[in-house]
């Protein structure tokens, strides 16, 4: 580690610290100087929450610590109950103070974040619809040394604002005991409070400032002064999302030898029951009627051997490789147990960062698959046949896992996990496609020490031949 | 079955042509981004080419006079523009279908929606994919630091002093300027576009249609004309080095520490604003970067390529136990992969994100490997995947990127410490029965 310490001698009680680390991402997204305050922009039922989560999201599973304010939350607190639109009325002085003070609250947990929490970007989801509250957010990050940049969601067209109010709004805390009609005729009205004093970011005035306007749910993007690799990182993220209504679906391949003899890597071709497994596969894809399926599987023969008996056209990515297990290739738990305990326990110690020798670590894959994710983004259905540990990966991204839960995700052989879009979230469909097959999930033993002894290493190891 | 596998090395997969088309005045970068864009998707394995309008033009008449064949009252030089538009698209045609393009960059000023209207025409009936790219820009200065770096030296002004060519090229622009229309918002908000602004202060972006155009778009919007130097160079001469060994992950020989050393004084003296320093995460590199005494950052991703089963073999002991690939490997130095090891095009792959950064970034120093920084390289002075395995890149010499004009000045300094040279020629003889000392014919000397 080489950490230099600089203060910032204008700006007060502000420390930037400057890290080399080993990193396997880009180091330029892990070495900010400052932290970075995302500020959404947009009418009421604009998508902006939904944005937020799923930047958020996006951020914290390639490893920039990032964390949403919504101030819609804070005023529940404050509030606790919510009456009607009324409240959001612009002549409604006492509804304006206490707006105003849950605004601020949520710009000090930002600060606080940021600040001492160890976070690198902060994503202030609120409408921010004048000018007036922009500038006290530009004022509050620069005297804090954060970076601002704005994402302002415009949308005009009746129909999508109708289904997300269907999606997200009649669920909300707010109208639990409102039936649709009214929960609908009362959402209407708070947009409308909101419009008149509406001033969207204006390409003159706002020239300054640094900002991407999305159009139309991705028609159309205006993109203003990106500063840095993490903004430009969040620009082609948000240029690569959709709302397209379709399904995910991840599996492992069938079956292996190596897998029924207990071994790990390598690259075997399916056992009988893989095979078998490999049948069902095609047969439930029949089934589903999915409208211009993708299969997309790794270079490993295990993958390419199931996707074949689907007789769909596949494609491969050396991206989807299992994870490299280096000088552990092949072997067995009891085998690196006895020639690499040490190694063994460091690894259950923590197995998200642990990295195999001449191999990888869970960290690197996240890396490599990057890639994968921003285009399964572009894509609509899309099955990918892959392996455990790079299932895992790809599952922490849908399901907002942390990096700690991340390598302990169960996703069994012969077993199909359909993801499916909704409201702000993922539903996750398991489906069993009733073959048979060894378990190959090791759950972390509870002693992780150096010194165990071989018993307590092995004690979590599933079954083999 | 060759129909069902779709086998794809990177995630792109263009089923179908994509002509980019540029669009603006004069003097607005368009060749600048035509030149740079395919130069980054070439290297990325995309197969692209670039149709300069004004190339197809200067054939076609030969002399350039004056301003005057600009003027939009001049039939008769009209008539010639629009017949050299008319063979340019029918050589794009030629490259999609003839020559495996994937995409052309139809590179002119296209101002006019009549001109555009015709290409659109030509794409649909083809079915290629179009995708615009608008520069505009009104800043003065600019405009004018462009006349400067290329269009005083075009073919154009051969015979011209420099007050001359810059007054006759500014009437050129005036003469666009009467007819230019831009791609409007409301009228073309069916076109899949890009418009630039001043250099890239802001972008509005339009439908974009696939990956491919998601891809240019991202790398449009990272790219920066800021004068600034990268410089290339390995790390210091290693042990496995000196023993002619391969891969592996050694530190530093003496000599190799000496010029790390050296290093460190060299870039003292260059007085580098604001340099960045990156290396990979393997210890030559580092222990390079350490004698600097500045603040730097590692990549996984400028590790040296995986030789896999041959890791910290000599060639001799390559060739002794896997002839067969040893051979296989001069046959196709690029594509070809070590058993459970890399191939040079997967290193491209790998690299992408390394290139994006360096476009993103001003003055950076690379402390890297000889298959990193060949591939590297490649990128910026446009080499083919054939002369990329085969740059040369020795030990304790720095290559000093400059971007100029269209292109990239390369100054080569070696800091005067002697190394091994780890550079092995394609051998003559590449047949997989060929004699050992045919293989070995080609290594370079070693302990």
């Amino acid at each position: 580690f080489y950490i230099g310490v600089f203060f910032l001698p204008h700006l007060c009680f502000t420390v930037s610290l400057y890290l080399t680390l080993s990193l396997s991402l880009g180091p330029a997204v892990c070495m900010t100087n400052c932290p970075t305050l995302i500020v959404m922009v947009g009418l009421p039922a604009r998508g902006k929450t939904y944005i937020s989560k799923k930047l958020t999201r996006y951020l914290n599973w390639i490893g920039v610590p990032t964390k949403e304010f919504n101030v819609g939350q804070y005023r529940r607190e404050c509030l606790k109950i919510y009456k009607n639109f009324e409240f959001f009325r612009p002549d409604n002085e006492e509804g304006l103070k206490i707006r105003r003070q849950c605004a601020l609250s949520a710009l000090n947990d930002v600060r606080q974040y940021l600040c001492m929490e160890g976070g690198q970007v902060a994503v202030f989801d609120a409408t921010n619809t004048t000018r007036e509250r922009r500038d006290t957010i530009t004022r509050f990050a620069e005297q804090n040394g954060f970076k601002v940049f704005f994402v302002e969601s415009v949308c005009e067209d009746p129909d999508v604002i109708a289904e997300n109010i269907v999606q997200v709004k009649l669920g909300s805390p707010d109208y639990i005991d409102c039936n649709t009609e009214e929960a609908v005729a009362d959402f209407m009205k708070r947009i409308k409070c909101y419009e008149n004093s509406y001033q969207p970011l204006d390409e003159g005035l706002d020239r300054e400032l640094s900002y991407i306007k999305i159009m139309d749910v991705g028609r159309r993007y205006l993109v203003n002064r990106v500063l840095d690799h993490i903004q430009s990182r969040i620009v082609y993220y948000l240029m690569n999302i959709h709302i397209t209504p379709r399904s995910i679906y991840l599996c492992r391949h069938g079956e292996s030898d190596l897998n029924v003899r207990g071994r790990i890597g390598g690259d075997s071709g399916l056992t009988s029951r893989g095979k078998e497994y490999a049948k069902s596969l095609g047969h439930f894809i029949q089934e589903q009627n999915i409208k211009d399926l993708k299969v997309w599987t790794s270079q490993m023969k295990r993958t390419i051997q199931t996707a074949e008996a689907l007789a769909v056209p596949y494609e491969q990515w050396k991206a989807l490789n299992e994870i490299d297990a280096g000088v552990c290739e092949e072997m067995m738990y009891e085998e690196i147990q006895e020639h690499f305990p040490l190694e063994f326990a460091l690894r259950d110690q923590d197995k998200y960062r642990y990295r195999y020798p001449k191999g990888e670590s869970y960290e690197d894959l996240v890396q490599r698959l990057e890639p994968v994710i921003m285009e399964l983004e572009r894509q609509e259905n899309v099955l990918v046949i892959c392996h455990q540990a790079v299932m895992r990966c790809l599952l922490a991204y849908f399901l907002d896992k942390s990096a700690e839960e991340l390598p302990y995700l169960k996703c069994p052989l012969h077993t199909v996990l359909k993801l499916t879009p909704v409201a702000y979230g993922c539903k996750v469909e398991s489906i069993f496609l009733n073959v048979e097959a060894v378990n190959t999930h090791r759950d972390k033993p509870e002693n992780v020490d150096i010194s165990r002894p071989t018993e307590e290493a092995l004690l979590t190891v599933p079954a083999h031949q | 079955d060759p129909e069902k596998v779709k086998k794809k090395k990177f995630w792109w997969f263009t089923n179908s042509p994509t002509v980019i088309v540029m669009v603006g005045l004069p003097a607005r970068g368009k060749t600048y981004i035509s030149k740079k864009l395919a130069r980054y998707l070439n290297w990325i394995g995309v197969n692209t080419a670039v149709f300069n309008l004004g190339q197809y033009r200067r054939e076609a008449v030969q002399t350039y006079k004056n301003y005057e064949f600009f003027r939009p009252d001049n039939e008769e030089a009209m008539k010639i523009r629009r017949n050299c538009a008319s063979n340019a698209l029918t050589d794009i045609g030629a490259y999609f279908t003839k020559e495996q393009g994937q995409v052309a960059v139809f590179d002119a000023t296209n101002t006019t929606r009549e001109r555009r209207g015709l290409i659109l025409s030509f794409a649909k009936e083809k079915g290629y994919k179009v995708f615009f790219v608008e520069s505009v820009c009104d800043d003065p200065d600019i405009i004018e630091q462009n006349i400067m770096q290329v269009k005083l030296s075009s073919p154009d002004y051969e015979n011209c002093d420099k007050e001359e060519a810059l007054e006759d090229f500014l009437k050129r622009i005036e003469c666009y300027k009467m007819t230019y229309v831009p791609l409007d918002e409301e009228k073309d908000r069916h076109l899949s576009y890009i418009k630039i602004f001043n250099v890239g202060s802001r972008y509005l972006v339009n439908r974009v249609q696939d990956h491919i155009q998601s891809r240019i778009v991202y790398y449009l919007m990272n790219i920066h004309v800021t004068p600034r130097s990268i410089y290339l160079s390995r790390h210091g001469e290693s042990d496995l080095n000196l023993l002619g060994r391969i891969g592996g992950d050694s530190g530093l020989s003496t000599r190799g520490q000496m010029y790390a050393s050296a290093l460190a004084a060299f870039v003292q003296s260059q007085s580098i604003r604001d340099l960045k320093v990156w290396t990979s995460h393997m210890k030559r590199t580092i222990q390079t970067a350490e004698a600097l005494g500045v603040p730097y950052e590692q990549w996984k991703a400028l590790n040296e390529i995986d030789a896999g089963m041959c890791e910290e073999m000599t060639y001799e002991e390559i060739q002794g136990h896997h002839p067969e690939e040893f051979a296989l490997r001069d046959q196709d130095k690029y594509r070809y992969r070590y058993p459970k090891g890399e191939s040079y095009e997967d290193m491209v792959h790998r690299l992408e994100p390394v290139i994006m950064e360096l476009e993103r970034q001003e003055n950076v120093l690379v402390i890297c490997h000889q298959a990193v920084m060949r591939c590297l390289l490649a990128y910026f002075l446009d080499k083919s995947a054939d002369e990329l395995p085969y740059l040369r890149c020795p030990l304790h010499t720095v290559l000093k990127l400059t971007p100029v004009a269209y292109g990239c000045k390369v100054e080569s300094i070696f800091l005067n410490v002697q190394a091994v040279n780890t550079h092995r020629e394609k051998p003559p003889n590449v047949d997989i029965n060929r004699k050992t000392e045919d293989a070995l014919q080609t290594v370079p000397e070693h302990v």
